[in-house]
């Protein structure tokens, strides 16, 4: 088990060797970087404006019956929410969710491509499949991702203003000031790396399940599914260690 | 030509390639025939790079696979056209840029010079030109074999590969898949290989057949011979059905 594990990490670092060679015809990565940020970032904004629009709602409700104390000004629970927001929830739940959608996609269509012979058609044409395929999925991710998080910041925000708003729980006008106090652009910057990391995570990790699968349509399915799973584990994993590293 | 000497490979304790020696003719349809599990595929595959072989090596036109530079190989593979078992056509590209990707890679021809000999491919192997912009799913088995022909024959290659192109398709357009495989071969002068367990096929266009058993090479001639010869090995898998058998006798009667 520890052997297999060991033996994985390693086939994924040469894999990494293999996807990070010069690529030759910059303009074909180009073309196909393009094909990737529509197929898996332009693709993904509504589900992650969605998610975040109701997860800051649930942040509000759960922030403001905790602190539902009369000495403390509504101010207070807008500044929990806006941390817990921007801290935890937009960068990690956001890349979670990517992981599942995006990650998974890239799996199972770099798989099938194995399965189906295309990258054996590559080979032959003398294109080198690794890079090719998985250098702009790469670039696409590092580019969206942090876009999709920033989205996924602000619309958290708005849901738990709008929450606070329709349910009644707290006096907006003093809540919204809450949002522009004692604000940290630090932990924006945070956030940021954190979900960098995620991306290259999200995007690498997916591709070398992808890349290696053997058989057919059922070890396909098989990768993606392990993929998703080996995906959150780094990236939680992940995310406490650059917690301790950098705040 | 291309020189295979004694190759060998095996996957794990399993031996499928045992040291096959063969020369594969230019201009010629060269057939490996064999039954499933034989090793055709490996073979081709052995023969194209895509598999390291254990021992043995493969010549084309004096050039050895393997012992190239980066820019010698590079400059090799322009010169190879492969169509798979399975078409293996870019399932996220249409048709044009499927054909199109080889030179975009490749050639420096301008946009115009690209379109026309993307059409030029897409036409001699019978896909019209409103075919152009679908996607791979969205054509027949047939027409995405005629595809991957086209793609394969695209930058004009040297050596052509087909991994039994012509199965999972009905026997008519199998046959014109064959004839269309054999008329290119002749017209561009190319080396082709084509892996087949199609009796139709070798009869149709093996200008060259080999056949492949249990990873040796047990024999090799020409269609013509195919009917003919004695050669135990030919007669028991060419004549397996009874009614080979006769047609056989029949024809060593007359
Ligand atoms: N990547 C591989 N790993 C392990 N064994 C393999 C691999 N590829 C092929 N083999 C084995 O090699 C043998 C020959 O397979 P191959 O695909 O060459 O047969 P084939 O003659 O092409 O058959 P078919 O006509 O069905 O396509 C089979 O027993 C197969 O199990
Ligand atoms: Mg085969």
């Amino acid at each position: 088990m520890i052997y297999r594990f060991f033996e994985g990490l390693g086939a994924y670092f040469l894999f990494l060797g293999d996807v990070f060679r010069r690529p030759e015809h910059l303009r074909e990565y180009y073309r196909s970087f393009l094909r990737e940020v529509d197929l898996l970032g332009f693709s993904s904004i509504a589900l992650v404006c969605f998610i975040s629009l109701f997860m800051g709602a649930v942040v509000l409700i759960q922030t403001a019956m905790n602190l539902d104390n009369p000495f403390l000004a509504d101010s207070y629970i807008a500044i929990a929410v806006r941390e817990a927001i921007v801290l935890e929830f937009a960068p990690t739940i956001v890349s979670l969710i990517l992981a599942g959608k995006v990650g998974s996609n890239i799996a199972s269509t770099l798989g099938t491509m194995r399965v189906t012979e295309q990258m054996d058609a590559l080979r032959v044409m003398g294109i080198n499949p690794a890079s090719y395929l998985v250098l702009p999925k790469i670039a696409a991710c590092l580019l969206f991702n942090p876009i999709l998080v920033i989205f996924g910041m602000l619309l958290g925000l708005v849901g738990g203003y709008l929450a606070g708003d329709v349910l009644n729980l707290v006096n907006t006008e003093v809540y919204l000031s809450g949002y522009f106090m004692e604000f940290f652009p630090h932990y924006v910057t945070y956030s940021l790396i954190k979900t960098f990391v995620f991306a290259f995570i999200i995007a690498t990790v997916s591709a070398f399940f992808g890349y290696k699968v053997e058989g057919g349509a059922v070890e396909v399915g098989k990768a993606s599914t392990k993929s998703v799973v080996a995906m959150s584990f780094t990236i939680i994993l992940f995310n406490y260690i650059l917690t301790d590293m950098i705040l | 030509m291309i020189r295979v000497k004694g190759i060998t490979k095996s996957f794990g304790k399993e031996h499928v390639l045992r040291g096959i020696d063969v020369e594969l003719y230019p201009g010629k349809c060269n057939l490996i025939i064999g039954l499933s599990g034989s090793g055709k595929t490996v073979f081709l595959k052995s023969i194209l790079g895509l598999h390291t072989v254990d021992s043995g090596t493969v010549e084309y036109d004096g050039r050895i696979l393997g012992d190239l530079n980066k820019n010698e190989t590079k400059k090799l593979r322009q010169e190879m056209g492969m169509v798979f078992q399975g078409s293996a056509l870019f399932n996220s590209l249409s048709i044009e840029e499927n054909v199109g990707l080889p030179l975009n890679f490749f050639s420096s021809m301008t946009l115009e010079k690209k379109l026309d000999r993307i059409k030029f491919c897409l036409n001699r192997v019978r896909i019209p030109d409103d075919a152009f912009v679908k996607m791979p799913s969205e054509l027949s088995g047939g027409m995405q074999k005629r595809v991957a022909i086209a793609r394969a024959i695209v930058l004009n290659p040297k050596y052509l590969f087909c991994d039994e192109p012509n199965s999972g398709l009905d026997p008519e357009t199998a046959i014109v898949i064959d004839k269309l495989i054999h008329e290119i071969t002749h017209e561009f002068g190319m080396t082709t290989i084509l892996n087949t367990h199609d009796m139709n096929s070798v009869l149709e266009i093996g200008d060259h057949v080999i056949l492949l058993q249990d990873g040796k090479k047990t024999w090799e001639g020409k269609k013509e011979d195919v009917l003919t010869t004695d050669e135990k090995n030919v007669v028991d898998y060419v004549f397996r059905s009874n009614l080979f058998k006769q047609m056989r006798a029949a024809l060593a009667k007359s």
